[in-house]
C-alpha cells in the first residue's frame, strides 16, 4: 500500500493530529465533508464548462471561450451572475417551502456521496447497507422537486414537478433491478465489499469486473438509462422541457436558488456515475495487473470521467422523449429487460459448474441470446403499438 | 432493430467532436470582435447624407424637401427648413435643412427614406457598431453627414448609377445654359 494511493487518508490522519485530542473525530468527519464538497464542487464547475465546450464541439461550434484561457473562467463568471441577481419570489407562493426546495434537494445527494468508496479505503462512512442508503437517500430529492413545484403557485411548475415524479418513480424501478444481480453476485450490500468482489483477473489478465459478463453488461446500460432519467438529463429531461413547460418545477426560481437547483442535479449525476462505476466498472480497481502502481483513486476518478463523457455525448446526440415514450420505454421496456436480466444472472451462476471443453463461450451465447430475444421481442412492440387516441370530452 | 439509430447518431456526433478538432473547416463560427465577414454590398443598417466636395454642410445634397419625414414609417426623422438657400449641383438655388435629425434608436432600417429621396441624398448606410454608453442617440446633420466618396465605397454599384444620371443631368442643364442666350440675344 503506496503513500500516493492512501494520501488523503495520510492528509486527514496528520491534519486531525494537529487538534486536540477530545474534537479529534469530529476534526476527521469534517475533514471529510470539506474534501467531498471541495472536489465534488470543482467537479461540477469543471462539468459544466467541459459539457457546453463538447457540445459545442459535436455541434461543430467552439463553445464558451471568453472567460480567461479558452474560456476556463467561465463557471467563475456564472457564479458572479447568479450569486448578484435578484432572487424574486412570486407573491402567491408559500414562501417557506420555496426557500426550502432547493436546500431539501441539495442535502439528500451530498448525503448519498457518504457511502461511495472513491479508493481503496476512501469511503466517508462504511454502511453494510450502503446501497439501500444510497438509493433511500436518493429517492429524497423525488420530494424536493415536487416541494418546489407545489410551492410555486404556477402551473407550469405543477405540471413539471408532475412530470418529474412521474418520471424519477418510474425509472427508480429499472434503476434498482437493474443494480440486484449485483448486490447478489457480490453477496452483500456494502459498496467496499462489492468493489472487493471485482477484484483479481480472470486466466491472469481479464479483470473480473461485473461489466464482462452478460448479465452485467446489459445491467450496466439499463442502470446508465435509468441513471440518465434519474438526473433528469437529456433525452429525458422533460420534467424541465422549455418548449412546453418554459422550465418545469425551475420555472419560479432566480438567482442562488435556480444554482442550487443545478448544483442538485449535476451532484445527483456525479452520485449515481459514482454508483455505476463501483457496481459494474470495479470501483477503484486497475484494469490490469501492471497498472496497479497507479493510485485507486485516479482510476475511480479516470472511469468517472469517462462515464460522464457519455452522459455529455448522449445528451449531444439524442431529442428529447415524449411523456408517453417516456413512461412507455419504462414500464414496457426497461422494467421486463432488468427482470429478464435477473434470470440471465441466475443462469450465469448455475452454468458457472459446467466442466466441458469451451464451456465458457457456450455460456456466453447461452446468457446473450436469452438477453437478446427478449431485446428484439420488446423492442418491436414498443414500435409498433399504435400511439392511443386522444379522447376529448368538450372539444369536440 | 432497436437502438441502431442510437448508435448511428453517437457516431455521427463523436465525428462532429474529432473532426472540429483536426478540420478547421467544420468550425463555421466568426469570432467577431478578432475576425469580421466581408461586407455585403446590399447591407443596410441606419440612413446617412451624401455630401459633394469637402465641406460637409455646404455640399450636402439635401433640401429639405421633407419627403423621407413624412415617408418614415417610424417618425424618426425630425427636418427643419433653413430660410436660405445655397445653389445645387445645377447651379439652382435650392433650400437646405437647418436641422435634420434622426432618432436612431427609433429607426428601423427600411430604407424607404433612401428609396423616395428624389435628390439621392439620403442613403442606407453599413456602420453597425453603434453601441454607446450615453443615451444621445439622436444624430444630428453633422453626425449624418458623410462624403460621396463614403457612398462610392460602401455602394459602389448603385453610386456609379447615381454619378452617371448627375453627370448626365448637369451636361443637359449645362448644354440648356449655353443655347438658352441664343433665343435671347435677338
Amino acid at each position: 500500500m503506496n503513500a500516493l494511493d492512501q494520501i488523503f487518508i495520510l492528509t486527514q490522519r496528520w491534519l486531525a493530529g494537529l487538534a486536540p485530542a477530545s474534537v479529534q473525530p469530529l476534526v476527521k468527519i469534517l475533514l471529510i465533508i470539506a474534501g467531498l464538497m471541495a472536489v465534488f464542487g470543482t467537479c461540477f464547475a469543471l462539468t459544466t464548462i467541459l459539457e457546453r465546450k463538447t457540445l459545442g464541439r459535436m455541434q461543430n461550434r467552439f463553445g464558451p471561450n471568453r472567460v480567461g484561457p479558452f474560456g476556463l473562467f467561465q463557471p467563475l463568471a456564472d457564479g458572479v451572475k447568479m450569486l448578484i441577481k435578484e432572487d424574486i419570489v412570486p407573491f402567491s407562493a408559500d414562501h417557506a417551502l420555496h426557500f426550502l426546495a432547493p436546500v431539501a434537494l441539495t442535502v439528500p445527494i451530498w448525503l448519498a456521496f457518504a457511502v461511495l468508496p472513491f479508493g481503496r479505503n476512501m469511503s466517508a462512512i462504511e454502511l453494510d447497507a450502503g446501497i439501500l442508503f444510497f438509493f433511500a437517500i436518493g429517492s429524497a430529492s423525488e420530494l424536493a422537486v415536487f416541494l418546489a413545484g407545489w410551492s410555486s403557485q404556477n402551473k407550469y411548475s405543477l405540471l413539471g414537478a408532475m412530470r418529474a415524479i412521474a418520471q424519477m418513480i418510474s425509472y427508480e424501478v429499472p434503476l434498482v433491478l437493474a443494480a440486484i444481480p449485483v448486490l447478489l453476485a457480490a453477496s452483500s450490500l456494502n459498496l467496499p465489499d462489492i468493489v472487493q468482489a471485482q477484484s483479481g483477473y480472470a486466466f491472469g489478465w481479464a479483470p473480473r469486473w461485473y461489466v464482462f459478463t452478460p448479465w452485467g453488461l446489459a445491467g450496466f446500460v439499463l442502470f446508465l438509462i435509468a441513471a440518465t432519467a434519474e438526473s433528469n438529463r437529456c433525452p429525458f429531461d422533460l420534467p424541465e422541457g422549455e418548449s412546453e413547460l418554459i422550465a418545469g418545477y425551475l420555472t419560479e426560481y432566480s438567482g442562488f436558488k435556480y444554482a442550487l437547483f443545478f448544483l442538485g442535479e449535476y451532484l445527483g449525476l456525479f452520485a449515481v456515475t459514482g454508483l455505476a462505476v463501483t457496481l459494474f466498472l470495479g470501483g477503484w480497481q486497475a484494469p490490469a495487473k501492471w497498472l496497479e502502481w497507479l493510485p485507486s483513486w485516479g482510476w475511480f476518478a479516470a472511469k468517472f470521467s469517462a462515464l460522464i463523457f457519455l452522459f455529455i455525448w448522449v445528451r449531444a446526440t439524442l431529442p428529447r422523449l415524449r411523456l408517453d415514450q417516456l413512461l412507455h420505454f419504462a414500464w414496457k421496456f426497461l422494467v421486463p429487460l432488468a427482470l429478464v436480466n435477473l434470470f440471465v444472472a441466475v443462469a450465469w451462476w448455475i452454468s458457472g459448474a459446467w466442466q466441458f471443453p469451451a464451456a465458457l463461450a457456450i455460456r456466453w451465447l447461452l446468457c446473450a441470446g436469452l438477453l437478446a430475444v427478449p431485446y428484439v421481442w420488446l423492442g418491436r412492440a414498443l414500435k409498433s403499438g399504435k400511439p392511443a387516441q386522444p379522447q376529448y370530452s368538450y372539444a369536440e | 432493430m432497436l437502438g441502431c439509430g442510437i448508435l448511428r447518431g453517437l457516431i455521427e456526433t463523436g465525428r462532429n467532436f474529432c473532426g472540429s478538432y483536426y478540420d478547421p473547416a467544420r468550425l463555421t463560427t466568426v469570432q467577431y470582435p478578432e475576425e469580421k465577414l466581408a461586407p455585403q454590398e446590399n447591407a443596410r443598417t441606419i440612413p446617412f447624407l451624401v455630401y459633394d466636395g469637402n465641406d460637409p454642410l455646404a455640399g450636402l445634397r439635401c433640401t429639405a424637401c421633407t419627403i423621407c419625414e413624412l415617408e418614415c414609417p417610424a417618425h424618426c426623422i425630425k427636418i427643419v427648413k433653413d430660410t436660405a438657400k445655397k445653389p445645387d449641383y445645377l447651379g439652382k438655388m435650392q433650400f437646405q435643412p437647418k436641422v435634420f435629425d434622426i432618432d436612431i434608436a427609433v429607426c428601423m432600417s427600411c430604407g424607404i427614406c433612401a428609396e423616395v429621396c428624389p435628390f439621392d441624398s439620403i442613403k442606407m448606410d453599413r456602420v453597425f457598431e453603434l453601441a454607446c454608453d450615453h443615451r444621445a442617440l439622436v444624430f444630428h446633420r453633422t453626425d449624418l453627414a458623410k462624403s460621396n466618396e463614403y457612398f462610392r465605397q460602401i455602394h459602389p454599384l448603385e453610386a456609379a448609377v447615381v454619378d452617371a444620371s448627375r453627370a448626365e443631368e448637369r451636361r443637359k442643364a449645362q448644354a440648356r445654359k449655353a443655347s438658352s442666350p441664343v433665343p435671347a440675344a435677338p
